[in-house]
């Protein structure tokens, strides 16, 4: 292997797969004023929906996942991102709870993104995708892609609404903008607003998606291949911002990998390899518009920015409890960020428990195995299961 | 906000000794008599709540909306994960962030003698609280005074039990000293009580000289005057 040798992620286009899913004919008129006429919204659901209609929990993915928390995914063949957190005798109990999970609007696993037709031309025009002329998502736009399938599913109140990271930001979202539909919230490894540093190094991530000679001006599609080599270096650099460096010695340290050494880059250290995996596999199942697409919704979130930047403005008279977690190790969301949540809500006289989680595996932790953080959840929410009159067993059914 | 301390602060002292930012708690000794203390159906805000074993007996007792901070994160999430509405934070660093009159009751259970900024504190308690429930280990017990008087060492007693060196124990005080600060602050004591080190009331009561010599712990019930 020399310099420059690319790594060996495939830029044949992604497949296409039937995801389960709500057209709302009347589409949507997002927060930039742009309407768009044909609203999709790809989702899962788990467990069962009681009587009342009082036991549903809204998961909210981050930036690169999607719909499917808690059962093998289509198009990858691996478990759900969130095995550990959600299914039956879980701490998101689907015995217990009606689980959903939308793909989020900007996505590619079925809602409406880049990669739809559309829907802005006359009709002997022939369709094409959006691609980069998609409109300009926002956090709040997701949210109320979402709040279309919640109606839809006849649920006025969401007992829960739960997300790390990006999905955390939807959370937050959630709270300030439907307060009467959510009984309970937790925010997780997230923030108030997207940090200069986090839009810089998603800014990183876009640069590298357009220096990809695929790329084509995003019109990738019609040359019948996909920006791979950018979209794995994007990949890649927001990788290492999702670990530690504590994790990164422990899990790799200076080692070696295989081969002798034929010359400077013979030998590839172990943290190298595990990056261009990362990248490689991250392409086959993520599209690059849509990463564009919602790196962008992030960088434009900030919660207090229509009360002058009073994060306790927007969580004014609300009555949702609150569960905050971070970190100790996140240094992309650090705890400091959901501290500042946490003082805003008592600030607003809200109802919040505070966690920061001992870990050294950064960012990433809320996907991981941290068992405090799974009490920490499983805890919060059957408090709140009493205080909503959510009672055990039979009539959660 | 700039300059928030992102994790509490501990005082380390080496591998040989434990952290002493925290204070032990015992809240099964001051928790009865605290709820006494507290009208059914009052929002409450206990200031180093421990594991939330008041906040839960509140709860399911008396009807209160009580909610905790509490410094030591192991707490916290024990409390959290056990259903219970309490956050990371610190007294000296966090009430300042609450609204005015947000609570009935801000209660500090054991934890005055251990703050940086004890009269602070009980500022923004009773800026947050119409009530504050206080309660603190006496300095001025006969023990005390005896011990160091006799040995010319510091004191050692089950109440006071920790070397010098090792003590979260930072702004000791007695009973009568916190008259003093009351009577300078305009609080007006509500109701007061000397207790031994096991809760148990003191008979005396109508006496803040015996009960300074008497009583192991205090616990006052404060208003703004």
């Amino acid at each position: 292997m020399h310099i420059g040798v690319a790594m060996d992620s495939s830029n044949e286009p992604l497949s296409e797969t039937d995801h389960n899913h709500v057209c709302f004919a009347d589409g949507l008129t997002l927060e930039c004023g742009i309407h768009l006429g044909r609203l999709v919204v790809a989702y899962r659901t788990y467990g069962t929906l009681n009587q009342n209609r009082s036991n549903a929990i809204l998961i909210c993915h981050a930036l690169t996942g999607d719909q499917y928390v808690a059962e093998r995914h289509p198009v990858t063949g691996r478990g759900g991102w969130w095995d550990q957190v959600v299914g039956p005798g879980r701490p998101v109990d689907t015995s217990r709870y009606f689980v959903i999970c939308a793909n989020v609007l900007g996505g590619c696993m079925g809602s409406t993104g880049p990669r739809s037709l559309r829907d802005d031309r006359g009709a002997d025009t022939s369709p094409e995708p959006w691609g980069t002329d998609f409109p300009p998502v926002t956090i709040r736009d997701m949210v109320a892609a979402q709040k279309r399938l919640i109606d839809h599913l006849g649920i006025a109140r969401l007992f829960a609404v739960i997300g790390g990271s990006m999905g955390g930001m939807q959370v937050l979202e959630w709270a300030t903008t439907y307060p009467d539909c959510v009984f309970a919230a937790v925010p997780i490894a997230t923030a108030a607003f997207h940090s200069a540093q986090n839009i810089a190094f998603n800014e990183v991530g876009r640069q590298a998606i357009y220096a990809d000679p695929d790329w084509h001006g995003g019109r990738y599609w019609e040359s019948n291949r996909i920006p791979a080599r950018g979209l794995a270096v994007a990949r890649m650099a927001a990788h290492i911002t999702y670990l530690s460096e504590q994790a990164l010695t422990r899990k790799f340290g200076r080692r070696l990998r295989g081969g002798q050494a034929t010359g400077l880059f013979g030998d590839m250290f172990e943290v190298e390899s595990y990056l261009r995996h990362q990248g490689s596999t991250f392409v086959r199942r993520f599209d690059a518009n849509s990463y564009l697409c919602i790196t962008r919704a992030m960088d434009y979130f900030d919660v207090g920015f229509e009360h002058d930047g009073d994060l306790a403005a927007a969580f004014a008279g609300t009555r949702t409890r609150f569960c905050i977690v971070s970190f100790s190790s996140d240094w992309l969301f650090p705890t400091a960020q959901s501290r500042a949540i946490a003082r805003a809500l008592n600030r607003a006289a809200a109802n919040v428990s505070f966690v920061e989680i001992e870990t050294d595996k950064g960012h990433d932790s809320f996907l991981l195995d941290e068992p405090d953080f799974h009490r920490t959840l499983l805890g919060f929410l059957k408090g709140c299961a009493e205080h909503a009159g959510l009672a055990d067993g039979a009539d959660a059914r | 906000m700039p300059g928030l301390p992102m994790a509490p602060m501990r005082v380390d002292l080496g591998p040989a000794d434990p952290a002493i930012r925290f204070v032990a708690k015992n809240m099964r000794l001051d928790q009865r008599l605290i709820a006494e203390m507290i009208e059914p159906g009052s929002r409450v805000l206990d200031i180093g709540c421990g594991d939330g074993m008041l906040i839960e007996h509140l709860f399911h007792t008396r009807g209160c909306d009580a909610r905790g901070i509490e410094i030591d994160m192991k707490e916290v999430t024990r409390a959290v994960a056990h259903g219970l509405p309490v956050m990371q934070g610190d007294a000296d660093q966090d009430l300042e962030h609450y609204p005015d009159g947000a609570f009935d009751y801000a209660v500090l259970s054991r934890t005055l003698q251990a703050v940086e900024r004890p009269r602070e504190v009980l500022r923004q308690m009773l800026r947050i609280s119409t009530r504050a429930l206080v309660s603190f280990p006496n300095f001025g017990h006969w023990q005390m005074r005896s011990q160091l008087l006799l040995t010319g060492r510091m004191p050692n007693t089950r109440t006071w039990d920790r070397p010098w060196f090792a003590t979260p124990n930072i702004h000791p005080c007695t009973i009568r000293d916190f008259f003093a600060l009351c009577a300078e602050e305009g609080y007006a004591v509500e109701r007061w009580l000397a207790v031994d080190e096991a809760g148990q009331k003191t008979p005396w009561k109508r006496s803040a000289w015996f009960a300074n010599i008497f009583g192991e712990q205090a616990l006052f019930l404060l208003r703004k005057s």
